[in-house]
């Protein structure tokens, strides 16, 4: 498994508590239209993804993401 | 991913159709949509609005005349009822005749009056800091300080549930922002832990939390913030004036008193008029005054407003009286409103500020209309301006408002919670 591939699994994994619509998710989903998250279901999340790749996504870069495709970018990125 | 955090709403900006030639543009104003139904809704389910109250007249720091009714007013923030103070309104009466209604300039070019010089001196002697710098509004304090603190390449790290001002002052700034979970000394650390150790860092706390009244565990925040080499900025709104020895604020009350470097305040709470400030101890603070946008491009404060801002904050130093009765008030509202059962934000009287959670916007807005009908003034708060998606009810007191008003406060909150089925 690739580790693009496992970091899009973790991200998957890490949504599905904040999935309340159950909306399946591909690359291409996007957090405030297909997932219909608030800021402040936005915020848990994203702390969560810190705190499980140990990294810090400042609020900057969120708000270049859009997608769970970009977020997978952002995290290969900064796991460097 | 768009993340607005405790902000104004987000607005959802549907893509405009691609235009043909003879179709007018897309109106800007569309995007109030959505707020503008959210009200109407609300309205035409025939409450009253909220957001419009005009106080027609006011009787005192704790009355008013709102529609006609003489309404006690439990949802102001003044704290330490200093708004008809005779010395207050003397001094603002002096300089009104002395100086003139305004200044016609920013703090820098000919907006800076005697009056500005000695309110700066006052919070000095106040906070028994070096330096002082007097902002128009709070709001601006912080927009001021923490976009011109913090540059690009450098770092501000913020509680989640900050206020708005300060994730506006961060908007404003270059710096890379980060937040923490609210209130949590672990989260700030491992933040803090993995940053990069070379660039210049900022942590923005606040003493009091405005919406659920909730303090900052300073101490712990304040040790893990130095542990990493970052500075600190306290934002002491909703402190000023009754925590602490001096009156200066949580930090104080902490014992903190050398270990913050900036704290971030306003004359619109306790001290009674209108304004904002930053004091701090650093040798270089003067400098902020050069290079800050919010501070140079903005006028000044009329000169009544900072003469009687001058006189009411060196009352304030030793207000103890009223700072008694403020915490006696505030225990005996949580104290009263805990034994009719309402759920409140914090387990304790922690603060000046008692928060009642409701169970929706529908409970909260027809709680809110019937103590305003039976003469009370309280906040009606909702998301995104209060944490984890409440709906509040806040209440603050002031040093002003006496045991028996507090007893008819407390019933009126009674009789209205049981309308609403807030309490059994």
């Amino acid at each position: 498994m690739s580790d693009r591939q496992s970091i899009l699994d973790t991200v998957s994994a890490q949504i599905e508590p904040f999935n309340k619509k159950g909306v399946a998710i591909t690359e291409a989903t996007t957090f405030q239209h297909d997932l219909e998250w608030d800021s402040l279901t936005v915020m848990d999340f994203v702390a969560a993804i810190e705190d499980e790749f140990d990294i810090i996504i400042t609020m900057n870069m969120q708000a270049e993401i859009e997608t769970v495709g970009q977020l997978v970018d952002a995290v290969s990125k900064l796991k460097g | 991913m768009t993340e607005t955090g405790l902000q104004p709403e987000a607005l959802s900006l549907d893509p405009a159709p691609v235009a043909a030639a003879n179709v007018p543009g897309r109106d800007l104003m569309s995007k109030f949509d959505p707020l503008i139904a959210e009200r109407q809704k609300l309205l035409d389910s025939g409450v009253i609005d909220p957001f419009a109250i005009v106080m027609e007249r006011v009787l005192s720091p704790t009355e008013a005349v709102i529609s006609g009714r003489e309404t006690i007013l439990l949802g102001t923030y003044n704290y330490m009822g200093m708004t008809f103070d005779p010395d207050v309104i003397a001094a603002g009466k002096a300089a009104l005749d002395q100086f003139g209604s305004g200044t016609n300039g920013s703090r820098m070019l000919n907006g800076t009056f005697r009056d500005h010089v000695d309110a700066e001196a006052a919070l000095r002697e106040f906070y028994g800091t070096s330096g002082a710098i007097v902002f128009s509004t709070g709001y601006q304090a912080n927009l001021g300080i923490i976009s011109t603190l913090a540059a690009k390449g450098e770092y501000v790290i913020l509680d989640a549930d900050s206020h708005a001002s300060i994730y506006d002052g961060c908007a404003l700034g270059n710096a890379e922002v980060v937040r923490f979970r609210h209130n949590s000394v672990e989260d700030l650390d491992k933040r803090l832990g993995r940053l990069p150790r070379e660039p210049g860092k900022l942590v923005v706390l606040e003493g009091v939390y405005s919406m659920l009244g909730d303090i900052a565990p300073l101490k712990e925040m304040v040790a893990v913030a130095k542990k990493h080499g970052a500075m600190v900025l306290v934002d002491e709104a909703h402190s000023m004036g009754f925590f602490g020895p001096n009156g200066r604020g949580v930090y104080e009350d902490q014992g903190l008193g050398d270990q913050v470097d900036f704290v971030v305040g306003t004359f619109s709470k306790s001290v009674g008029t209108v304004g904002g400030f930053c004091v701090s101890n650093h040798p270089k603070f003067e400098a902020v005054r050069l290079a800050c946008r919010p501070y140079i491009f903005t006028a000044s404060l009329p000169p009544s407003v900072v003469a009687t801002a001058a006189t009411s904050i060196r009352k304030l130093r030793h207000a103890h009286d009223k700072r008694a009765q403020l915490w006696a008030n505030a225990r005996q509202l949580h104290g009263g409103l805990t034994e009719l059962g309402f759920r409140l934000g914090t387990a304790t009287a922690d603060s000046a500020i008692v928060a009642v959670i409701l169970e929706d916007q529908e409970q909260a807005v027809a709680m809110w209309q019937a103590l305003l009908e039976a003469g009370l003034y309280v906040n009606v708060a909702r998301p995104p301006a209060t944490p984890a998606g409440t709906f509040l009810l806040r209440c603050s007191l002031c040093a002003e408002h006496t045991s028996a008003q507090l007893d008819t406060v407390i019933g009126m909150f009674a009789d209205a919670g049981r309308a609403v089925g807030a309490i059994g």
